[in-house]
């Protein structure tokens, strides 16, 4: 399964300077565990001590959070694409 | 720093860390016993996010000590990003307040602008404004009338409908986008629920800034036509707040990127790439109203919460200037004011969470529908650690605490508004405020942009023909 991963300016340097990477993953887990595999920083930036997403991090399965869905255990088939975005403020 | 420092190609400061490889971004010194944080412990100094653009040159203020992330305590030179390169938290301008101290005092506030700019020794913009409808030194009106029907006895109302295009907004706006001319940006962006759309709009207008405003489709009619009407290239978007809030970020990350991938300064996302100097103009909340009180703080204020950002900066408005012996030194209750069909830091409170769970907002205060609040966690703590409370109201409450405003002090706010004086009314009525404390509400935008709300909620208009006897007929009175 081939799904497209969208990468926030703070992380492209880990990625070779890349805003999209194209990863093999059937599962969110299994993305980060993919970009980790190119460069174990992805999982210290996106995780938490406990394994789970940062709070202040969030991702996007197909425009719909992952929160909303099965967090990191959220399935992925060919061609999704999966964006992560640091939490931002507007609003009051 | 266990690293040594070299200048790569790209203008950027690298160092190589612990485990042999390359940092780039921001100085950090991350506290000791975040296990996270141990690789990179010897993070990254960008020299300024302009070197890589060359064509601007960041001033530099001996007011203005850098970006510092809230939650690691990375430290980053000033420059227009808003995240932590480390762990994602949100950056915060970091003063040098020896230095504001030896340049302010009250009577130099007092002699300045009768506008939000009298407070500049407090805000990260560095010379002469350069974005400015004279926001800010908005009306403080005692409500005797509210408070009796309350039974409370000490009660104002911060009246920032009295602002250019008639929200708190631009204050943020005028601030960021000042910011923005100084790092160069030319073209002026945001992700907006109404209200800052049209402020961005207008002042984008007024500093000859190209201007794009995202908002959700189903905004009010008189939203969208407040930015329309000067003529920005407006984006609706059919999505709520959150889903535009997400493209604004990705939008921000492409279009601030060369052909090369290198960053160049080109869209000023006020509430995105520069939302730590945005975030700033919030914080004239509570010096004006410091001032307006006669140089003291309140007992308790009650704001309302979407992001939750602007309840964070009146709480550091107020500290900055006990902590400058500007105001005597007291706790200030903080108070947060949500609707229910979007309420996930009033849940967070009610249940003491140490993390706020996002919901999907289903309310009519449109400009509060927030249902991922990136500062509610720190809004919930401020109101938990001040003695404070938020809480959540119905849409009935809220139309109800629209027309009390209006019929007992005469001031017509919008949906959010109406959701902080029925949280002020509910918070009265249980004994959360107490009837002598000095208390404060925050009437952030004007109800002329948001009438859809009240249609069927008020009366109608008596239709009569121009002579005597119809007026009598209506009246149902001789003269």
């Amino acid at each position: 399964m081939s799904v497209l991963v969208r990468i926030p300016t703070p992380l492209q340097k880990l990625a070779g300077d890349k805003a999209e990477l194209n990863v093999e993953a059937t599962t969110l887990q299994q993305v980060i565990d993919q970009l980790a595999s190119q460069n174990d920083e992805f999982k210290a930036r996106l995780l938490d001590d406990s394994g789970q997403l940062r709070r202040f991090v969030n991702v996007y399965v197909n425009e719909e959070d992952v929160r909303f869905l099965q967090k990191l255990d959220t399935p992925l088939k060919d061609g999704d694409e999966v964006s992560i975005v640091p939490a931002i403020a507007g609003g009051r | 720093m266990l690293c040594s420092e070299v200048l790569s190609k790209r203008g950027f400061w690298r160092q190589r860390g612990r485990n042999g490889k390359y940092f780039y971004g921001g100085a950090c010194q991350p506290p000791l016993g975040r296990k996270e944080h141990a690789l990179t412990s010897s993070a990254i100094l960008e020299t300024s996010a302009t070197a890589s653009n060359g064509h601007h040159a960041v001033k530099h203020s001996s007011r203005l000590l850098g970006l510092k992330c809230k939650e690691c305590g990375a430290k980053y030179e000033i420059a227009p990003k808003h995240v932590c390169e480390l762990c994602f938290g949100p950056l915060e301008v970091a003063y040098d307040y020896e230095a504001i101290a030896a340049q302010t005092s009250r009577e130099k506030i007092a002699r300045g602008p009768y506008s939000m700019w009298r407070y500049q020794d407090f805000l990260p913009v560095e010379g002469t404004p350069q974005v400015n409808l004279e926001a800010g030194f908005t009306p403080l009106l005692k409500c005797d009338n509210l408070a009796k029907r309350l039974g409370i006895r000490d009660l104002y109302i911060k009246n920032d409908t009295a602002n250019p295009t008639w929200s708190f907004k631009d204050r943020v706006v005028s601030t960021a986008l000042s910011r923005a001319k100084e790092f160069g940006f030319t073209t002026a962006a945001c992700a907006s629920t109404g209200n800052l759309a049209n402020s961005v709009a207008a002042h984008a207008a007024r500093a000859g800034m190209d201007c794009y405003v995202f908002i959700p489709a189903d905004l009010e009619a008189g939203k969208v036509m407040n930015s329309l009407v000067y003529n920005p290239h407006v984006v609706a978007v059919e999505g709520n707040y959150d889903q535009v809030n997400r493209l604004c970020a990705e939008v921000a990350d492409r279009v601030n990127r060369n052909a090369e991938g290198i960053h160049e300064n080109h869209w000023a996302f006020v509430n995105v790439n520069l939302r730590p100097f945005y975030s700033e103009g919030s914080k004239t909340l509570a010096y004006e109203v410091a001032e307006q009180l006669g140089w003291k703080a309140p007992d308790h204020v009650v704001i309302p919460i979407a992001s939750g950002s602007m309840l964070t900066k009146i709480y550091k408005g107020f500290n900055e200037w006990m902590d400058l012996g500007l105001i005597d030194r007291k706790v200030v209750k903080i108070s947060g004011a949500q609707a229910d069909g979007c309420s996930p830091v009033a849940q967070a409170f009610r249940e003491k969470q140490e993390f706020v769970a996002p919901v999907r907002p289903n309310t009519i205060a449109k400009s509060l529908a927030i249902g991922n609040p990136a500062d509610g966690i720190y809004a919930k703590d401020i109101a938990e650690k001040t003695g404070g409370s938020i809480d959540s109201v119905s849409d009935e409450e809220i139309i109800e605490g629209i027309k009390l405003l209006a019929e007992c002090e005469g001031v017509f706010t919008e949906t959010a508004g109406g959701v902080t004086i029925a949280n002020l009314k509910k918070m009265a009525e249980s004994g959360r405020i107490k009837p002598d404390e000095v208390t404060v509400a925050y009437i952030t935008g004007i109800g002329l942009k948001t009438q859809e709300a009240l249609t069927g909620h008020v009366g109608e208009p008596m239709l009569i023909r121009p002579n005597l006897a119809s007026f009598e007929a209506a009246w149902g009175r001789k003269i």
